[in-house]
């Protein structure tokens, strides 16, 4: 483009981040897919016994855990990606309708993401507290009696609905931040047009608005997937490491949480493998829906 | 003569204002919704152990019964500035490293031509669709075989904290993305005039790449804030190497049985009140990062 090629020049700057990228994720990316072939692989040992196709997706696939987290984490994409991207939606529209403490809110929306997650999962926790929390107490008021959300003993939706709640909430300020930035870049003439026609605002919310935001659309609903399928974090701030309320240890376990949990058993046999296999069906899913959005936005985005 | 407005003016005048009364209204639950959880977080934070255990709670305290005596019982029970002072350490040394090797290898994306470089940029950008948890095995793997978790040091567990963070792709196509908007004449402008290219990137690219030079800070010092599986996991034992995520989980790890939820709130809004601090100083920036990091498809 510019002149002759400058090949070692260009690797001389390459150099640096392309090192550390070797070691620490395209080496990673190899090394999933060779472990997850062994047999009886222990890491603190060094040792595996041969080699193996499908024991080890055979093992992870078969375990109750495994399924459990294939079931919280399908729950969790399914919930709280189409709710916090169409209540982000909604919110930046409101937002961006008004002149007067626009700022303002602004501002107070973008709060969640200036915060510590494990921090803030322990504030909501204790906000589903049995007894001491303002959830029951709201509740209380409008004659609804108390409900055993996180505590000891809570049940499986009450403790997954307060984890929705608390990922909903994370997630929407980013979401609101893109959108309004997006709105604010549509070009005021297409209103100005449908203002003419005396176009109803609600169509033209779904006929101008919605069309021309939708590549930010996309590119938000398939990051929040992915996000969503990732999750592990939101469940730690709430519950601790024993990932659901007490009593009912590992209810709201996560793809990843697993991933996380075979890692830290080093010394284990097999452990490594079995982390590998279930890091490989993550990427195979997130990979899938990647693909699947890409096709819808091909066909419905407007660019 | 007094300007009147027509009937059907008058009638859409109206309905704007219940459009924008409902809309205020709107607004102002999802603030609530959006505050709450802070607002419990502090007011915890400020009861005494029996204003904790009353039922129904208390909903407001007068600014005289404020408790400060939880920060201090929460500063007891985990080292809470040895914490933050270990992430501020972690983020500086990711960060510093990050911004060197993503604009130096983004300034070869977007400015020196050589062999096989869109298709090594393709590579690099698909890499970003394979989830860090398939990394996150072979990296332990690796750190442990390096030696920085066995006997650990306070130095090793910076390392293994930090590098595997001193890179990202995603920053490397964001600096790119800005690289490529410097148009090529004041490139050639200052190639005639004898500038080496390490020169031109110094004195020309990253004064304009500031903007998205601050974002990947603030971003990347954000990210270090909330990162609790990575350090968690290269250093398990030791609390006094422990980042303020981690260190605060750690502290309190039961939520059965009797918790002392006040000092617990307290512990939670020292971790947070950094950060709320940060962003109230450098509020433009970060939102206009934030936003920038979203719109780039």
């Amino acid at each position: 483009m510019l002149e002759e090629k400058h090949n070692i020049k260009a690797w001389l700057y390459l150099a640096p981040a392309m090192i550390l990228l070797a070691v620490f994720t395209f080496y990673p990316i190899f090394n999933a897919f060779f472990l997850v072939f062994l047999k009886d692989f222990n890491f603190l040992a060094g040792t595996f016994e041969g080699f193996t196709l499908t024991e080890n997706f055979a093992y992870i696939l078969n375990k109750p855990d495994f399924r459990n987290a294939l079931l919280n984490t399908l729950m969790i994409v399914f919930v709280s990606v189409p709710v916090s991207v169409i209540l982000a939606l909604l919110i930046s529209a409101w937002l961006n309708s008004i002149k007067k403490l626009q700022g303002f809110f602004q501002t107070i929306f973008f709060l969640p993401y200036v915060t510590n997650a494990i921090a803030i999962g322990m504030a909501f926790a204790f906000l589903f507290h049995r007894n001491y929390g303002l959830i029951n107490t709201v509740l209380n008021w409008f004659g609804i009696s108390s409900v055993n959300w996180v505590g000891l003993g809570a049940g499986y939706w009450s403790s997954m609905f307060a984890l929705l709640v608390f990922i909903i909430w994370s997630g929407l300020a980013f979401k609101i931040m893109v959108f309004l930035s997006g709105l604010q870049s549509i070009d005021k003439q297409y209103y100005d047009a449908a203002k003419v026609d005396s176009t109803p605002r609600s169509r033209i919310f779904t006929k101008i608005t919605v069309p021309l935001l939708s590549p930010m659309i996309a590119y938000i609903t398939i990051t929040s997937i992915i996000g969503a399928f990732k999750e592990y974090t939101a469940v730690i701030g709430m519950f601790g490491v024993r990932l659901g309320p007490a009593g009912n240890d590992g209810a709201l376990v996560t793809i990843v949480a697993l991933v996380y949990e075979a890692i830290s058993r080093s010394g284990s046999t097999g452990a490594y493998s079995e982390a590998a296999a279930a890091s490989i069906i993550l990427f195979a899913i997130t990979l899938v829906f990647t693909l699947i959005n890409m096709q819808v936005s091909k066909k419905r985005v407007h660019f | 003569m007094k300007p009147t407005l027509s009937k059907k003016e008058q009638a859409a005048k109206r309905q704007k204002i219940i459009r924008l009364v409902i809309v205020y209204t709107l607004l102002t639950f999802v603030a609530l919704f959006i505050v709450v959880p802070f607002y419990w977080m502090i007011l915890t934070s400020l009861k005494t152990a029996q204003q904790v255990d009353r039922v129904p709670p208390i909903l407001f305290l007068k600014p005289g019964d404020w408790q400060f005596r939880n920060f201090a019982l929460a500063l007891q029970a985990a080292p809470y500035v040895r914490f933050m002072m270990n992430t501020v350490i972690v983020a500086a040394i990711s960060t510093i490293g990050t911004i060197i090797t993503t604009v130096l290898a983004a300034f070869a994306f977007a400015r020196i031509n050589f062999k096989g470089r869109d298709f090594i940029f393709m590579l690099l950008i698909s890499s970003m669709m394979i989830p860090g948890e398939m990394f996150v095995i072979t990296n332990f793997m690796t750190v442990n075989t390096l030696g920085w978790i066995r006997d650990q040091s306070f130095i090793d567990a910076l390392a293994a904290m930090s590098f595997p963070f001193m890179t990202s792709i995603f920053y490397l196509f964001f600096l790119r993305q800005t690289f490529k908007q410097v148009p090529d004449e004041l490139y050639l402008a200052a190639k005639v005039d004898g500038t080496t290219d390490f020169k031109y990137l110094l004195k020309v690219m990253i004064p304009i790449a500031k903007p998205t030079i601050i974002t990947i800070i603030i971003l990347n010092a954000m990210g270090t804030w909330n990162a609790y599986i990575w350090p968690n996991l290269v250093s398990p034992q030791n609390e006094d190497y422990r980042l303020v995520s981690n260190g605060l989980r750690n502290a309190y790890r039961d939520l059965a049985g009797q918790v002392a939820y006040n000092e617990q709130m307290a512990a939670a809004l020292i971790v947070t009140i950094p950060l709320l601090i940060v962003f109230l100083l450098l509020k433009k920036q970060i939102m206009r990062g934030v936003s920038r990091s979203g719109i780039k498809g």
